[in-house]
């Protein structure tokens, strides 16, 4: 059930912890022990905002084990507003409405549970902005 | 460092072998390119192959082969470089033998994909993205590669059917090929019609699962001609490595791998694009033959796609790509492919490629590609002069 | 305070300092339930029921209304010392939904963290303990949700009310808050009206045995003892909310203690949002505070079967217009609709069986 390896990113999935580089400024999502543009160690966390837009998106209509439930859902790549680019799934949108350059936001949700009596996995999605 | 030829070469037909097992599989691949060679021992075995142990429960199978091939005793392990796990051995086979340390080495390629069913092997092929930070965000490999094609398409204002022809050229080269899984031409029509699997990648868009083994018999350069007036000299071999994340890339539309690989091999080669005459390139997926031409410089970004349109990667082309049915067709059975990749150019230097023939060529060219780009497996092939 | 006194209130002043609805996107109208089950013709209780996607739950929403929360009472989560969460379908029968949200706002990992239940005020019961957890000092803020995904047995009329949704509340310091607490008091009897046992996976309902002796016994007592003990009456509240299992009962209950329908009319969310369970009265508390203006009296009555029901009076400070803009209105949360049809609600609330 991998338990502890989700429990480890609790963090990442929750908040959106990645690190920012105290050398060169470059941020990074998810967090690195090396900044991958200076080379330099000197990093930091950083919790990014969730605010973001597509910048690419797939329905996916065969899923890979433990995700079978949700099909058809899409996925799609974040460009996060402080840069990174986040790998995620869409949600409250429905799969023809998406676009790229859609403005869109983090929210908490289920990613997958392991089977009905197995352990939930929460994390981040991303649904578009401007509802209210 | 010595120069390294191919003295041997062997495969099994690419498909689905409920029958045999893996080992029986790498063994059977073995044995052919071994004939081939002439040689009844060898001093190592590397063996390429990416998911033994997650369906086949099977790891340790450099070891295990080498037992079943009558090659206790000898060097051997297994390399792993997800789907260029096959190039990976290669690589490791021609180290092996280039730094003086080896003469006779055999390389194998083997995968086993059947064992698994349906979502399963989805789950197993995403290993090869980044599963902390991709594969549980619910992608297959597929859905990584989807949203790498629908941005290429916004980018470059391409379409779907833009993309049809390097599934149609697969397949009209597979049916040449005795070794080919699919062997019956496909339409036009028939890929824009089919149905998605994650859009904008549709089912003949992907290359499809498979069985299948495929094995080369390395010696120095020096001692070719003792075992095959046939030989090939590989004249270069290259690795180079991105992030493993799509979403890491510092830029997600170019195969900086692929280019870094490519840029290797051309200046060990002494050679450039234009030199090449057969090109095995990685064609998981449509998009990853249009980007791998462009960063392999046989297209400009952004242009890789016009390439299939124009006929320029037929056999009769400029560029032919996928000349015995490339992942596509001839099929992905992942850690073998990369050996199928180099088994077709010798095929083709040797003049043995049958009714899909280049005219004439004297320089080949295989890549294979790891996940979404993260890892790109470079070799130059040339007839000996 | 006299002994005598039935008035549950703590020596220090406390009050709402920010408060957070969600409700989520998909609807089903009472009508699809009444054509798959009644041949179309029936008597809707409510016009339509939220009903949470395939990848929310109880702990996904939670954390929701309280990231909400947090953007009105603009505290630093650390300095919440507890994080509760009332419930009847929390995502676990072991292992904390109240822990998911801790961590999820930033309030780890000193605080403490509880899970609640007691059917529909599960969540107003965690409020009063929070009363008493800010109140006596032990803490500057507390977090209290009340959140349901109710489910109804097909064919059963609960189906056409068992909704999902509910609100989270941040319990301070009445000079933080945007609507003090003035008091509380619980009326609670053992009552069996509607239950579960483990391992069921629909409850049992009393039927007509719900009414008069359960919610209207326990929450016209609870709301009339409170008034008494503060010396109120009817007419000195702006607004009254009270649970709302259809629209009925709590249009009934509200005129027996005295109240118009204007009164009610803002806390009265169920026939757009379904029965919130949990979050039932906590929601329409939302409304209300998404409307109402400096010094408006509020009376609140929950109602848990089993049964009980809790009761506050509140009232709504200066802080109100300031800080209710800072997150989305309960309105928001309404007007953003999908409607689904019966089969899409079988799957998403998962009613299949798989042989």
């Amino acid at each position: 059930m991998d338990m502890p390896r989700h429990w480890r990113l609790k963090d990442q999935r929750y908040n959106l912890v990645g690190t920012e580089c105290l050398s060169c400024g470059a941020k990074q999502f998810p967090p690195r022990p090396v900044c991958p543009d200076c080379h330099s160690k000197e990093v930091q966390p950083l919790t990014f905002s969730g605010q973001g837009e597509v910048y690419s998106y797939s329905t996916v209509f065969q899923a890979p084990l433990g995700y079978e439930e949700f099909i058809p859902y899409t996925v799609a790549l974040v460009k996060l507003k402080e840069g990174p680019l986040v790998t995620a799934q869409l949600t409250d949108v429905d799969n023809d409405e998406v676009r790229i350059g859609m403005k869109i936001e983090m929210v908490t949700r289920k990613l997958r549970e392991y089977g009905e009596d197995g352990v939930i996995v929460y994390g981040y999605k991303f649904r578009p902005i401007g509802w209210y | 460092m010595r120069d390294v030829s191919i003295i041997g070469i062997g495969q099994t037909k690419v498909g689905e072998h409920w029958e045999k097992s893996l080992r029986e599989l790498a063994v059977e691949s073995l044995q052919v390119a071994m004939a081939d060679a002439g040689i009844e021992e060898a001093d190592a075995l590397y063996v390429g192959n990416m998911l033994g142990g997650e369906f086949a429960k099977q790891e340790h199978l450099g070891t295990l082969i080498a037992d079943f091939a009558g090659l206790r005793g000898a060097e051997a392990f297994r390399v792993e470089a997800a789907c260029c796990s096959g190039a990976a051995a290669l690589r490791q086979g021609y180290l092996a033998v280039a730094s003086g340390l080896h003469d006779i080495v055999v390389v194998t390629g083997v995968e086993k994909m059947t064992d698994a069913l349906g979502c399963i092997t989805a789950a197993g092929l995403a290993l090869a993205a980044d599963g902390d930070y991709e594969a549980s965000q619910g992608l297959s490999l597929v859905a990584v590669h989807a949203l790498l094609m629908r941005r290429y398409m916004y980018e470059y204002g391409a379409a779907n059917a833009d993309f049809a022809m390097f599934a149609v050229n697969a397949h009209r080269n597979a049916v040449g090929n005795p070794h080919a899984m699919f062997r019956q031409p496909i339409s036009r029509d028939a890929f824009e019609k089919a149905r998605m699997v994650a859009d904008p990648i549709n089912l003949l868009d992907s290359a499809p699962v498979a069985d299948g083994a495929a094995t080369v018999v390395l010696c120095p350069a020096g001692r070719a001609r003792e075992f095959n007036e046939q030989s090939i000299r590989v004249t270069a071999s290259a690795v180079a490595t991105d992030s493993v994340a799509l979403h890491d890339r510092r830029d997600p539309l170019f195969l900086e791998s692929a280019y870094l690989s490519a840029q290797r091999a051309y200046r060990q080669a002494g050679v450039g694009p234009a030199d090449i005459d057969v090109f095995e390139l990685h064609d998981a997926f449509t998009i990853m033959s249009a980007l791998s031409l462009e960063a392999c410089g046989f297209a400009r970004r952004g242009e890789g796609f016009k390439l299939a349109q124009n006929g320029d990667i037929s056999l009769e082309g400029p560029i032919p790509i996928c000349t015995m049915g490339g992942l596509k067709a001839r099929g992905n059975p992942v850690g073998a492919t990369g050996v199928y990749q180099v088994v077709e150019v010798v095929e083709q230097l040797r003049g043995q490629a049958g009714p899909n023939q280049v005219k004439g060529p004297r320089l080949g060219m295989a890549q294979n590609i790891g996940g979404s780009g993260a890892t790109a497996i470079t070799h130059i092939l040339a007839v000996p002069n | 305070m006299s002994e005598d006194s039935l008035l549950l209130r703590p020596d220090r002043e406390v009050g709402i300092v920010g408060y957070g609805a969600y409700v989520p996107r998909y609807r089903l109208p009472a009508s699809e339930v009444a054509r798959v089950w009644k041949e179309g013709q029936d008597a809707l209780p409510v016009e339509e029921k939220a009903v949470p996607g395939l990848d929310e739950d109880v702990a996904t929403m939670s954390i929701e209304a309280a990231r909400n929360a947090l953007k009105r009472a603009g505290i630093e989560p650390r300095l919440i010392r507890a994080v509760w969460v009332g419930s009847e379908s929390h995502p676990y029968a072991v292992k904390p939904t109240s822990t998911i949200v801790a961590e999820a706002i930033g309030a780890t990992p000193h605080t403490q963290a509880a899970d609640w239940e007691f059917a529909c005020k599960a969540g107003t019961e965690a409020i009063q303990a929070a009363m008493g957890f800010v109140g006596s000092g032990m803490a500057r803020y507390a977090l209290c949700i009340g959140m349901d995904s109710s489910q109804g047995r097909p064919g059963d009329d609960l189906e056409y009310t068992t909704g999902a949704g509910g609100a989270a509340y941040v319990i301070g310091p009445k000079e933080q808050s945007l609507a003090y607490i003035e008091g509380s008091y619980s009326y609670v009897t053992d009552t069996p009206d509607f239950f579960r046992r483990p391992g069921q996976h629909y409850p049992q309902h009393g039927h007509r045995f719900t009414g008069e002796p359960a919610y209207f016994k326990h929450v016209l007592t609870a709301g009339q003892r409170l008034m008494d003990e503060l010396g109120y009456k009817a007419e000195n509240y702006t607004y009254a909310v009270f649970h709302q299992p259809n629209a009925k009962f709590p249009l009934k209950a509200g005129q027996a203690l005295g109240f118009s329908k204007d009164q009610m009319k803002a806390g009265l969310l169920v026939s757009v949002t379904g029965n919130t369970y949990a979050g039932s009265s906590m929601l329409g508390l939302t409304n209300i505070l998404d409307q109402a203006a400096p010094g408006d009296r509020v009376l609140l009555v929950s109602f848990g079967s089993g049964a009980g029901s809790d009761a506050f009076s509140l009232v709504v400070t200066d802080l109100i217009e300031e800080r209710r803009k800072r997150a989305p209105l309960t309105q928001d949360y309404i007007a953003r609709k999908k409607y689904i049809d019966y089969g899409l609600y079988v799957r998403f609330k998962k009613k299949l069986e798989m042989h």
